[in-house]
């Protein structure tokens, strides 16, 4: 108990800024990895959601149910050569997957996982949230380039063109929640959905919720809209060259997109933290009043709703033909969104009851 | 108006949330999978898996070194040698299938007039070394020995349309 109470006393003695920094610290080493163990587990859901909807097991083998799968993936991986390719760009080649890494974990900064508990509370948070995920292009580009290899250079292309695409649709369905939030800072944006589900974005914004959700697909270069990687036409796109640890980076990256995309689907349109039965007093009193308390587990959930959303849709859709996918983002998505924006701006001018009154 | 409903329909996502209807049935419906070690396929009686020995109940081998079986052999695969014994039956000194070479056509246990050799539901074997696959008289009899009441039982059931 002493030493507790000394080691609280040094920690008060810090300076101001040097607690802040440690604190950051922390925050960020302990959402890293857990960022990188839902990583791992969401490949093997993948593997075992896909299986069970194509009627089979998926992996079982590795440890109880299979649980141990991922470990048994990561360990190849990490064991694996990485192969330099004889004419690429040697430096380039190595930064592409670093970069990929770096944009998806750097998004997670503005994150809000329960109220106030985020790393850095910015007021123009969703700014930098659409600035960062921009970037995440590059490392995409970049390896396809730097690899020297056509069918590398093809996927690169290709998923260049359908980023910039989305992100214009994705930008948009974010103005409407601007618009409904009245602010940048994800923070006051879920505390705007305040009340039960009724109150949630997701409601008067149900098209740019579509759009936004189907669009963070695209982004995320997942299936139906994976041409970048397009195995039966282009081998694996952008990442073929790669191998070992560099491989397993892009890995990394692409899967905590998806889970970056589903927790942003959750704080913009769903409420984040809050319980979807938030003010209803008779379930309050009830035994069941847990249920009404807002907490990370709600936040969670429904982020796992959106993860089980992406691998549905993988086990469904058949890939989009690459015109297709272009004629979706600019001819379909984002007239939708223009015109709800419309719709939205006259609804909050007038404070059109019972979202905007 | 029917182009108009189409429009409608397709901006409604309709046809796509049919097709995830039916993964998401499909998630929770029973899976075909059989988990092999635990788990087996049924498998015939005819089934022409791994050849045996028998012998007769009273431990007497009823291999007689015809070797019809080596004679109508297509792939050439059994080797016999033979001479013989001290109470002046023919038996086999040798006798050696070569599993590279075999087909499992099932043709040696066919023509066997004393049901000697057969061919049984045993499938899961494997060689390591060049020379593992010529199986022996010895290691054929107690592959017999080992599975009479399986080999025994599968005739039985097959009988009937022979």
């Amino acid at each position: 108990m002493g030493m507790l109470h000394s080691l609280v006393s040094w920690w008060n003695a810090l300076p101001a800024d040097l607690q802040l920094t440690i604190r950051s610290i922390v925050f960020i080493v302990i959402l890293i990895i857990c960022l990188v163990l839902a990583v791992a587990y969401m490949t093997y859901a993948e593997r075992r959601v896909i299986g069970f909807m194509q009627v089979r097991m998926g992996p079982n083998r590795v440890g109880p149910w299979g649980l141990l799968q991922p470990f048994a993936d990561v360990f190849k991986l990490v064991f694996k050569e990485v192969v330099l390719p004889t004419n690429a760009n040697r430096f380039l080649f190595l930064v592409a997957p670093v970069i990929s890494i770096t944009t998806a974990l750097a998004a997670w900064a503005v994150i809000p996982f329960s109220n106030g508990v985020l790393l850095s509370n910015a007021n123009a948070g969703l700014l930098y949230l659409l600035a960062v995920s921009s970037f995440g292009v590059y490392g995409i580009i970049l390896a396809g380039w730097a690899s020297n290899s056509r069918y590398a250079f093809l996927g690169a292309m290709r998923s260049a063109a359908q980023m910039v695409a989305y992100e214009i649709a994705m930008g948009f369905a974010l103005v409407g929640v601007l618009l409904a939030g009245r602010s940048l800072n994800l923070n006051e944006i879920v505390l705007g959905q305040s009340g039960n589900i009724g109150h949630w974005y997701a409601w008067p914004l149900l098209p740019l919720f579509f759009v936004y959700f189907i669009s963070g697909v695209a982004e995320t270069n997942r299936l139906p809209f994976d041409v970048a990687e397009g195995e039966s036409e282009i081998v694996a796109g952008f990442h073929v060259e790669y191998s070992g640890t560099a491989f397993a980076a892009f890995f990394l990256a692409e899967y905590a997109n998806m889970i970056l995309v589903s927790a942003l689907a959750t704080v913009m349109f769903c409420g984040g933290w809050l319980s979807p039965f938030q003010g209803w007093q008779a379930l309050a009193a009830s035994p069941l009043g847990f249920l009404t308390a807002t907490s990370f587990i709600w936040f969670a959930l429904k982020i796992c709703f959106f993860l089980y959303c992406f691998l549905w849709f993988r086990a469904t859709f058949p890939r989009y033909r690459y015109d297709q996918i272009m004629r979706l983002g600019w001819k379909v998505f984002i007239p939708i969104t223009i015109v709800w924006l419309v719709l939205e701006s006259i609804a909050v001018v007038f404070r059109i009851p019972p979202w905007f009154a | 108006m029917h182009a108009l409903g189409r429009w409608v329909r397709s901006l409604l996502l309709v046809e796509l949330f049919e097709g995830l209807a039916l993964t998401g049935r499909l998630f929770f419906a029973h899976k075909f999978t059989i988990r092999y070690p635990e788990e087996h396929t049924p498998k015939s009686p005819r089934y022409r898996g791994l050849h045996a020995l028998r012998r007769y109940a009273n431990g007497e081998e009823r291999c007689i070194a015809c070797k019809l079986c080596e004679a109508v052999c297509p792939a050439l695969a059994i080797t016999i040698d033979s001479e013989m014994r001290e109470d002046g039956t023919r038996r086999t000194t040798r006798y050696d299938i070569d599993l590279f070479k075999c087909v499992y056509c099932g043709l040696c246990e066919e023509a066997c007039p004393v049901d000697s050799i057969v061919l049984t539901a045993i499938t899961d074997f494997h060689f390591e070394k060049r020379g593992e696959q010529i199986y022996t008289k010895e290691m054929l009899l107690a592959f017999g020995d080992n599975y009479e009441a399986q080999i025994a039982a599968d005739r039985a059931a097959d009988a009937p349309y022979r």
